[in-house]
């Protein structure tokens, strides 16, 4: 079987003044036609610029150093500036974290809209005009026709984030990234764009990768979660299996601070100590300055350990006995 | 008894075309090629009555495009209401001299929802948050780095980074540069508009844990807007639920959660997701949305309530006390 989209051995790193900051460091992944792969974990800790990689838009001082990503079986590092832009906004599209990346915010939205759609497809202008207005409505947007003539500062904070949804959508792609896209919609509107995403990997087989915060959402969307802690995967597996035994300290401190986890009032439940600083991680596990499990071991890189067939971690002193 | 720190009394937020140039010129010339006029008043807040505590922690909540950021910004005096009266400390913000005003700005904070738009992408991070803080005259001489750091460190960001620009942090870094910078002015008053939405569950506790010991230490109210009813459960005193510009229902926590009594606060919390669930059907939404360009007449819900009554699309329900501190507007409850 082949996988719409294969990381492998991903890194990103970043050029600074101040030295070089693994922002991606090692990561590797792949994801099938119509499967959704959730990807969690601490702000910062490299999800954007891990979806930045796989569309090719890392900004100097930023730069892919290491890996391939392979879609559909080719290597898009070998693709020319055009090829990839023919791809990119069509086959691979990615709703970005902050929605102004996607917006002008000097254009109407109809305009934005309609250029999307024609630099992928040969239709008529009013025909572009009415499938903006479609899409707008598809979000959740109410008086779409009115609306298209609004300019992106005039939409509420979650609507400019679902016209930037509606434009992913336009063109039924293979692979669609969308990082922290409905953090800023509520529930009800958060269901319809959910379903309108399930019926996209439903129908065309688009392959999803979701960043997000929200782990209530990961758990009814995701067939499988990585966990990213200071630009790696410290755990992977099968949705269920993370969520319900997640073997990995950080994992298990992350779940533990869910709101609804704690009682109401009380101080919530953090993990302790604060982000490492990417620009100098010290040898060894990232986390060990945070973990009450960490010993002398730690201070090697924990390897790559099988929990079960389809869940790994990294990590010395998993929280569960792992049979020998 | 002192005067509640903030009072709205019938505010209203209406968004029209008079007010964009850009926006009129163009619909001048679609319109000249056809374009049939447009309704295009856009009523983002419709008439909210409002009183906050000192000390309180009141959770705002509804749908996308509600009117919860434009309520938000009224209250925190920078956006002025298009009818009613906005009051801090017993006196209408309108009415106060020059001098009064920009104190009263100070002391009402806002985080934004939009991380992104609301950063000047041109200042380091010790500029956007050492700057208001060093004007006012709030740092020691000599001790600016000090506080600086202070302040960085409070909202969870590495003092390290605060030579670089907004662009180089990620998303709920830069959310917590926004934190950072409404709390370095020592504010009595936070208005938290999503505050917390791009930060992973174990940050969002450590921010969430911070406003909970600023309030226990020093008072600090808070307006707090956000999505994640979970969070709004957790922190909140009261939540007032907003539907299309109007508050249809208001009640202390306990009894939002345990008995709503508004068709659409039982509808919204009915959808919550939960982390217990694992790989479902989300259902896409049935019936229209109603839009605040044209609000369906009577209750703006009708359109989608399942217990819409003839009366319903008539008569506007009036926010009404149905228990103690419990208040909905819903006709079911004559
Ligand atoms: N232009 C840049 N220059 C320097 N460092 C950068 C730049 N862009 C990102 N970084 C750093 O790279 C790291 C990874 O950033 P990224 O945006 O991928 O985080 P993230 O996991 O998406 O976090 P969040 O959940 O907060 O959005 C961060 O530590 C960030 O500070
Ligand atoms: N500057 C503006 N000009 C015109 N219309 C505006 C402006 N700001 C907001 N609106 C409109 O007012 C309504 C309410 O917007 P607001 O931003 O208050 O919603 P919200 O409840 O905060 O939504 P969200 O949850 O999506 O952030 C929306 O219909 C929006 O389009
Ligand atoms: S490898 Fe060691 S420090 Fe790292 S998570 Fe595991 S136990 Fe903790
Ligand atoms: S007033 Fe009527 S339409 Fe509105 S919520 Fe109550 S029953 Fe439903
Ligand atoms: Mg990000
Ligand atoms: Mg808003």
């Amino acid at each position: 079987m082949n996988a719409t989209i294969e990381v492998r051995n991903l890194r990103t790193h970043f050029f600074t003044r101040a030295g070089v900051l693994k922002a991606v460091d090692d990561v590797s992944f792949s994801v099938a036609r119509g499967q959704v792969l959730g990807l969690v974990g601490e702000s910062g800790s490299g999800k954007s610029v891990t979806g930045f990689s796989i569309i090719g838009l890392v900004d100097p001082p930023g730069r892919v150093v290491g890996g391939s990503i392979l879609y559909q079986g080719r290597d898009l590092a070998k693709l020319s500036e055009r090829e990839m832009r023919s791809l990119r906004g069509d086959r691979i599209a990615m709703i970005f974290q902050d929605p102004m990346m996607t917006l002008n915010p000097v254009l109407r939205v109809d305009t934005q809209m309609i250029e999307a759609i024609q630099a992928h497809a040969k239709v008529s202008r009013a025909e572009a005009r009415t499938r903006s207005r479609d899409a707008l409505g598809m979000v959740g947007i109410p008086s779409p026709e009115e609306r298209l003539e609004s300019y992106p500062h005039q939409f509420s904070g979650g609507m400019r984030q679902r016209v930037a949804i509606a434009i992913a959508l336009l063109h039924n792609p293979d692979l669609l990234i969308a990082d922290e896209p409905t953090t800023a919609l509520d529930v009800t509107i958060q269901a319809q764009i959910l379903a309108e995403v399930q019926k996209l990997a439903a129908d065309y087989g688009t392959a999803l990768i979701w960043i997000t915060h929200d782990l209530s959402v990961i758990a009814g969307l995701a067939d499988r979660i990585a966990v990213m802690y200071a630009g790696r995967i410290v755990e992977f597996g099968e949705a269920a299996s993370v969520l319900d035994s997640p073997v990995h300290p950080y994992t298990n401190g992350l779940i533990g601070s869910v709101p609804s986890r704690n009682k109401r009032g009380e101080r919530l439940r953090q993990i302790p100590g604060m982000t490492p600083s990417l620009l100098t991680l010290p040898p060894g596990c990232a986390f060990r300055t945070r973990c009450a499990r960490a010993d002398a071991t730690c201070e090697q890189e924990p390897p790559e350990g099988t929990v079960s067939p389809d869940h790994v971690a990294r990590c010395f002193h998993p929280m569960i006995a792992v049979p020998a | 008894m002192t005067a509640p720190i903030i009072e709205l009394r019938g505010v209203s937020k209406r968004f029209g075309p008079a007010y964009d140039a850009a926006a009129r010129i163009t619909r001048g010339l679609t319109r000249r090629f056809g374009g049939a006029p447009k309704n295009e008043t856009v009523r983002a807040v419709d008439t909210v009555d409002l009183t906050v505590a000192r000390g309180e922690v009141v959770g705002l909540v509804g749908e996308s495009g509600c009117g919860k950021s434009t309520l938000g910004r009224m209250v925190a005096g920078i956006m002025p209401p298009s009818d009613g009266q906005v009051l801090f400390e017993g006196r209408d913000i309108a009415t106060l001299s020059a001098h009064e005003a920009k104190t009263a700005k100070l002391k009402v904070q806002m985080i934004f929802q939009d991380p992104y738009a609301s950063l000047n992408p041109r200042l380091r991070v010790a500029e956007i948050v050492g700057e208001a803080p060093r004007i006012h005259g709030m740092i020691p001489h000599g001790e600016f780095d000090t506080y600086l750091d202070a302040q960085l460190r409070r909202a969870g960001l590495d003092p390290a980074y605060k030579r670089r620009y907004p662009h180089q942090f990620s998303g709920g870094q830069r959310q917590r540069i926004g934190i950072a910078r409404a709390l370095a002015v020592q504010p009595e008053f936070l208005v938290c508009d999503e505050a917390v939405a791009a930060l992973d569950v174990s940050i969002q506790a450590q921010i969430l844990n911070l406003f909970m010991d600023l309030r226990r230490e020093l008072d600090l109210t808070y307006l707090f807007i956000s999505h994640d009813l979970g969070v709004v459960e957790h922190l909140s005193d009261r939540v007032l639920i907003m539907y299309l510009g109007r508050i249809v229902e208001s009640a202390p926590t306990e009894a939002v959660f345990t008995h709503a009594n508004h068709p659409y606060t039982r509808a919204l919390l009915s959808e919550v997701p939960r982390i217990e669930a694992r790989k479902r059907r989300f259902t896409a939404i049935t019936g229209e949305i109603p839009s605040p360009l044209n609000p369906p007449t009577g209750c703006h819900f009708h359109p989608r309530c399942p217990f819409a009554m003839a009366r319903c699309s008539v008569e506007s329900p009036a926010l009404r006390e149905i228990a103690a501190g419990h208040r909905s507007a819903c006709h079911l409850n004559d």
